[in-house]
């Protein structure tokens, strides 16, 4: 690889992407070109929203991970359309009792991990099943209707620029402010790079993996809100495609899966990579079977030919 | 490759070791006797041959599953694609086994050599067995689906007579846990290739200098994890009589779940055989002692999620207390 141009890890995720989008185009005609990207911005926001969360976890340390994203985005969406009844006028109690949903999930997930010293994956896993059962009993079957306000909000645009996207653009801006300036975000990449180090430093290491956690359960809980606003309302598997994407979009973005080393707006590139792909195969008329196989060998061609970032 | 490893592994000190070790795989099978005293309590016409076997009908493709992702663990990796591998040999099982049977054995071969390529590919270019196994289990998925887009497929007689078979003493669910914990101790537990294949998970640069190839081990382990998993599927079939791609993905967290209950560890090295079986075992009971009890079905899942935490927080309290 010496003597040639080499690209960062996360830019391969755009690059595809890219490529997908024009594939895409290419087939059936250019004018659906801004139809395919404004959807793939849609879908590929929540997709974010969710990776973002779990790329803080991911990033403190080797070994932590939540599993428990599916479940708290389900729980989350049923909490607050039932706040909401509806009602255009709750649109604020409702955000904020999904919020609060989320935090206090992200804080159960992290008082599981330190007070019983689980490993993380079963420490989520286990309150996954908690958070399943309790969304499944407060909506049942049935599927909850968002308020008019939150539909139109996901689904606005103004001038041809999508909201809800460029809102999560702004968040994932934050994230990467986070991440470099504040105090917290540098603690959090210390802490994943070495934990014994940062507490020699005097990092309390409880407290920043404490907040990492919270905030993966806020974003899986906000993402929850908006996903029942943009989809006609909460239902019990809403969250279930969230798992597995939510892993591969902060790894291909070029989060380390090590700790301590976190890529923010690589999600884009593999968020968009992934809602685009789907697009360009459904396009393509090319039935589920081939479509998984080839999502599950792009995924690891990716990881295999990419270099990897040097940490450590 | 420790990228699993736990956040905080509490490794006390040597002295306490065996008793810890012990205790480990001692603690599920509290669990385990306890939720069979339960459900006996409540149904004692369940404390037979027959009521045995009804309750452990279906653990016995979990716990195969679980000694696979078991094998994946113990190098400190984990297995996200073994649920998908399970469903696929379901598909090829009932499409295939009855009318080709020695193409099908080839179809469990590429499966089985799939498994050790992607563990060489793992171990080679030192990715994330995370992220691998996840795109592989959308490559089993895909396979799958094309192979039999809706559950379908038809087991062969000889299979499903197997697994409703009533050998003599014990149920035949209890017979191939047994066998299988007895095999598994034996190799990975006591035998010396087994302290070599822990090595491996525990101090690969330790077992590298002694002479081993670390690559062949890891080949080795991703095919013996290949293997185990077919067997899952196979007896699966047998038990469902046809095929689903989407018939086992709570395996793949199952299995660890397993594993963890078992007393091993994501750092690596640390496994046990029998703790996995009878976690395996423990784990697939938890569902018929919540419908005995008469808890209700939408609460079902949040209860064996807190079945799982009792028995790991008893685990750690064991574990203060040795120390």
């Amino acid at each position: 690889m010496t003597g040639r141009l080499t690209l960062a890890p996360w830019t391969y995720g755009f690059i595809v992407a890219l490529a997908m989008w024009v594939a895409t185009s290419a087939y059936s005609g250019f004018g659906s070109a801004g139809a395919t990207l404004s959807g793939a911005l849609a879908f590929g926001a929540f997709s974010v929203v969710v990776g973002t969360g779990q790329m803080l976890v991911v990033a403190s340390g080797p070994g932590n991970i939540d599993l428990s994203v599916p479940s708290v985005l389900t729980l989350a969406a049923y909490v607050s359309m039932t706040v909401m009844q509806g009602a255009d006028g709750m649109l604020l109690p409702g955000l904020v009792a999904a919020l609060l949903v989320g935090a206090m999930a992200g804080a159960a997930n992290f008082l599981a991990i330190a007070a019983l010293r689980l490993p993380p994956i079963i420490a989520t896993l286990a309150w996954s099943f908690v958070f399943q059962s309790l969304a499944f009993n407060l909506g049942g079957q049935a599927t909850l209707k968002p308020p008019a306000a939150l539909s139109r909000f996901t689904a606005m645009s103004i001038a041809g620029v999508q909201v809800m996207p460029l809102a999560v653009m702004a968040l994932t801006l934050l994230a990467v402010l986070v991440l470099k300036r504040s105090v917290w975000g540098r603690q959090l990449l210390a802490t994943g790079q070495s934990e014994a180090a940062a507490r020699l430093a005097g990092i309390d290491v409880g407290r920043v993996r404490l907040v990492a956690y919270v905030l993966c359960g806020m974003a899986a809980a906000l993402a929850g809100f908006l996903l029942a606003g943009f989809s006609g309302g909460a239902a019990l598997n809403m969250g279930d495609a969230y798992l597995l994407e939510s892993i591969a979009v902060v790894v291909l973005g070029g989060t380390s899966v090590a700790g301590g080393q976190a890529n923010a707006i690589g999600i884009w590139g593999a968020a968009l990579f992934f809602n685009l792909m789907s697009t360009m195969l459904n396009t393509f008329g090319i039935q589920a079977g081939v479509r998984f196989l080839l999502t599950g060998a792009l995924i690891i061609l990716i990881v295999a030919l990419v270099p990897r970032p040097r940490v450590k | 490759m420790t990228e699993i490893a736990a956040t905080r592994p509490s490794r006390p000190a040597a002295g306490t070791r065996p008793l810890l070790n012990a205790l480990q795989v001692v603690l599920p099978a509290i669990a385990l006797l306890a939720m069979i005293t339960i459900i006996f309590s409540i149904r004692p016409a369940a404390m037979s041959y027959f009521g045995f076997n009804l309750l452990f009908k279906l653990s016995v493709p979990l716990v195969l599953a679980a000694l696979a992702q078991m094998m994946v663990i113990m190098l400190g990796d984990i297995d996200l694609s073994n649920g998908a591998f399970v469903g696929l040999i379901t598909c090829v099982t009932a499409l295939y086994l009855q009318d080709w049977p020695a193409l099908t054995v080839l179809a469990y071969l590429s499966g089985v050599a799939a498994y050790a390529g992607f563990g060489l590919l793992i171990h080679l270019r030192q990715l994330p067995s995370i992220i691998v196994t996840l795109g592989m289990s959308f490559i089993w998925l895909g396979i799958a689906v094309i192979l039999l887009p809706a559950p379908g497929g038809v087991a062969p007689a000889w299979l499903t007579d197997f697994m409703s078979w009533q050998p003599p003493v014990m149920p035949l669910p209890i017979w191939l846990a047994l066998i299988a914990a007895v095999i598994g101790h034996l190799v990975v537990t006591r035998s010396s290739y087994g302290a070599v294949l822990r090595g491996a998970g525990g101090n690969p640069r330790a077992v590298e200098r002694a002479g081993w190839s670390i690559t062949g081990i890891r080949v080795a382990v991703y095919a013996a994890a290949g293997l185990l998993a077919c067997l899952a599927g196979l007896t699966l079939t047998g038990l469902t009589t046809s095929g689903d791609a989407n018939v086992a993905p709570a395996y793949t967290l199952l299995g660890v779940g397993a594993v963890i209950l078992g007393g091993g560890a994501f750092t690596g090295g640390i496994v046990s055989p029998v703790g996995t079986v009878i976690g395996a075992l423990t784990l697939s009971l938890a569902g018929s002692l919540l419908s005995f009890l008469q808890v209700p079905p939408t609460w079902q899942i949040g209860a064996q999620g807190v079945i799982l935490f009792l028995v790991l927080a008893g685990r750690v309290l064991l574990a203060e207390r040795a120390r």
